[in-house]
């Protein structure tokens, strides 16, 4: 460990494109973390299927990237699919996970909006199991990856090292920057999204101006689970990903969205890249095995201190 | 009128024991009267105790822990370590792995080396709970729920990666001396025995912990803290205890699994969190939260429909628990016991005034 340190030490630009690798990730966690913050500032829901529908939209990558075959031998049907590029899912896995965050909040979210916290974490996280084992059975339990072939650009090339950046980590942060713009103009300009806001205020009070809080909770859940496929797409291109590991980005978002505060979206961003360049970092310090382990650990860090604060400020925490 | 209040004093202590006598005799009976399927009769009463530990928590404290499974699995893990470092060089049984030979071992060292591994568990399970206890109890609400998971996962990746132990690889418990059926059925029973007086032990002790002085306060605690701590109940003292009689038991209960599955997955066996460590908050909403008979009731529900979907549903069986997760949580989060106790109050000596529901109704 220490010697990782020293090693970092000797190479100021290995460590600094580590620094913009991790940014370019962060960039990801803050896109998913803003959908958390936003479904739970407008319905007060914790979603923990936040994971899985990020990594729901990685499988679309995949299966938009990769050449396959089905046939279906009772009906005589064989589809063949020739493989494109995996940029195309951005347009795809938004749609297909809109769908799917609408079906769920018509079958199971309605019911728990207005119920305690604990019920819906665990309907949630019911979710999200459910997900994962439909992911796991129907999709692939490999690890899988979304081939783009964007190689990477020689940023900086100097005598202790050189800075390369793969163009893939480029457009994931640019596309995440403008989701997020658009999102923020969205719900701050258009007639939509200052219902979604007013509902987030007060949904009895905006119920009697006429809003119907019903459909803008679906519309509000739809639109995360859209979020979290679009990034899932990016993720997917830029890291591996496997049924099960959706719950560490669901751990991730919630660290962020606790950092930030509700409804801070410099915050969320700030937090997002802060948090990717730190994992980045001490993915090469401490070793990729520790990765879920350091992550979760800061998680505990976090809680930890924002209680230690608050009790020394004398406020309570429910 | 007022219903007389039934349950007070003697005839509800009567009715205690004479159900207890019934599950009792029942269940000494039921390894002999279905020898086949004794290995799930004793992952039964984990699922028991596992419900009634998670209980405690969740239900009479009102601090819903998914991070339970902690204590489970660092009590799987001492009592693999307290059994096997006697008797071989760890190390290199570890490393060996799956495809290393089993442990073999006399009578006398298998027992030898159980005996002190169950109290080694017990401990490690009290005194992880005192410390984490310490720490995590000072969140509140989801806080709590989410940092308690984030709890599970850190454990089950520092074990995965401690070499010690087996690492991702895991670990093989010991074998059962003795070779052929008779043999098999021997562990079998000896261990459905083991599994069984400790969830009657775990049972007697929380209905008697529930009845203390101790009881009301953790019940004060769940329906307000903060006026709990304004009567002068140091609510943080009262926590940990009740955290660490959860770890007490789990230890054993998850040294006691370990031997019965005999090998040993970090993440699939012992921190199992999206698996048993959400099972165990099932069985306790589906039967009644904060009730002295509904884990039970749960888990006995819960077990069978289980091991009924392990049978026939080879593929989906994780699916379609998913399902379950959600319709018990959403349609039906008061429990059976929460069910009977809206339908018929007097059972549990509330008494309910008639005349006014009556005027109300006019």
């Amino acid at each position: 460990m220490i010697e990782n340190i020293q090693l970092l030490a000797q190479n100021p630009v290995g460590l600094l494109n580590l620094i913009i690798d991790g940014i370019m990730i962060g960039a990801i966690f803050a896109l998913i973390a803003y959908g958390m913050a936003l479904v739970w500032g407008v319905m007060n829901i914790i979603n923990l299927s936040q994971g899985e529908y990020v990594i729901f939209g990685g499988f679309l990558a995949f299966y938009v990237s990769t050449s396959w075959e089905l046939q279906i031998g009772a009906i005589g049907l064989s589809i063949s699919w020739p493989g494109i590029h995996a940029l195309w899912a951005l347009l795809l896995a938004p749609l297909v996970l809109y769908l799917i965050g609408w079906l769920f909040y018509r079958v199971v979210i309605f019911r728990i909006v207005n119920r305690d916290m604990f019920t819906s974490i665990l309907a949630t996280f019911g979710i999200s199991i459910l997900l994962q084992q439909f992911m796991n059975g129907v999709f692939t339990a490999d690890d899988v990856v979304a081939r783009h072939d964007m190689g990477t650009w020689l940023a900086w090339r100097t005598d202790v090292g050189e800075l390369a950046i793969e163009r893939v980590r480029m457009v994931a942060l640019v596309f995440a920057l403008i989701v997020g713009g658009v999102l923020s103009v969205y719900l701050k300009h258009t007639r939509d999204g200052q219902a979604i806001r007013a509902v987030a205020q007060n949904a009895r009070a905006a119920e009697l101006m006429g809003i119907d809080a019903d459909r803008v909770y679906a519309r509000t859940y739809a639109l995360n689970a859209a979020l979290c496929g679009a990034a899932g797409v990016l993720i997917a291109m830029t890291l591996t990903i496997h049924a099960f590991t959706g719950l560490i980005y669901t751990v991730r978002s919630f660290m962020i969205v606790i950092i930030a505060g509700l409804g801070n979206v410099t915050g969320v961003i700030v937090a997002g890249i802060g948090l990717g360049a730190g994992e980045k970092v001490a993915e090469v310090v401490i070793g990729t095995s520790y990765q879920v382990a350091f992550v979760t650990g800061l998680l505990l860090a976090v809680l930890l201190y924002r209680g230690i604060r608050l009790a020394m400020q004398r406020k309570y925490l429910a | 009128m007022t219903l007389p209040t039934s349950s007070s004093g003697n005839p509800a202590n009567r009715r205690f024991v004479l159900l207890c006598l019934a599950i009792g005799v029942l269940s000494i009976a039921a390894p002999f009267a279905f020898p086949a399927i004794v290995k799930q009769l004793s992952i039964f009463w984990v699922m028991v105790i596992v419900a009634y530990t998670w209980d405690t928590m969740g239900g009479q404290l009102g601090y819903n822990s998914f991070g339970n499974i902690v204590f489970f699995g660092a009590g799987l893990y001492m009592s693999a370590i307290v059994q096997i470092a006697p008797f071989t060089n760890m190390r290199a049984y570890t490393a060996a792995g799956e495809q290393g030979e089993a442990l073999a071992l006399s009578m006398g060292q298998y027992l030898g080396g159980l005996a002190p591994g169950l109290v080694a568990a017990a401990l490690t399970g009290f005194v992880l709970a005192v410390v984490f206890g310490f720490i995590i109890l000072s969140l509140r609400g989801h806080y709590f729920a989410i940092g308690t998971l984030a709890l599970g996962i850190f454990l089950a990746q520092i074990f995965a990666n401690w070499e010690f132990v087996g690492a991702g690889s895991g670990i093989t418990m010991p074998e059962f001396p003795g070779q052929g059926r008779a043999s098999d059925q021997n562990k079998s029973i000896l261990f459905y025995f083991l599994c069984f007086g400790l969830a009657s032990a775990t049972i007697v002790a929380l209905r008697w912990l529930y009845s203390t002085r101790f009881g009301l306060a953790i019940n004060a605690i769940r329906d307000d803290e903060d006026k709990a701590e304004a009567m002068g109940i140091t609510t943080t003292r009262y926590k940990v205890v009740a955290w660490s009689v959860s770890g007490f038991f789990l230890g054993v209960c998850g040294a006691l699994y370990g031997n019965i599955v005999r090998f040993v997955d970090p993440e699939e066996t012992a921190f199992d969190g999206p698996g048993l460590g959400v099972w165990m908050v099932l069985m306790a909403v589906l039967g009644g939260k904060g009730s002295l008979w509904g884990p039970l009731i749960g888990a006995v529900l819960f077990h069978l429909t289980k091991e009924l979907l392990w049978t026939y549903l080879l593929g989906f069986q994780n699916i379609v628990l998913g399902i379950l997760v959600v319709v018990i949580v959403v349609f039906f989060p008061e429990g059976i016991m929460g069910w009977v106790r809206s339908r018929w109050p007097h059972m549990f000596g509330e008494s309910v005034d008639l005349s006014r529901q009556a005027e109300a109704s006019k």
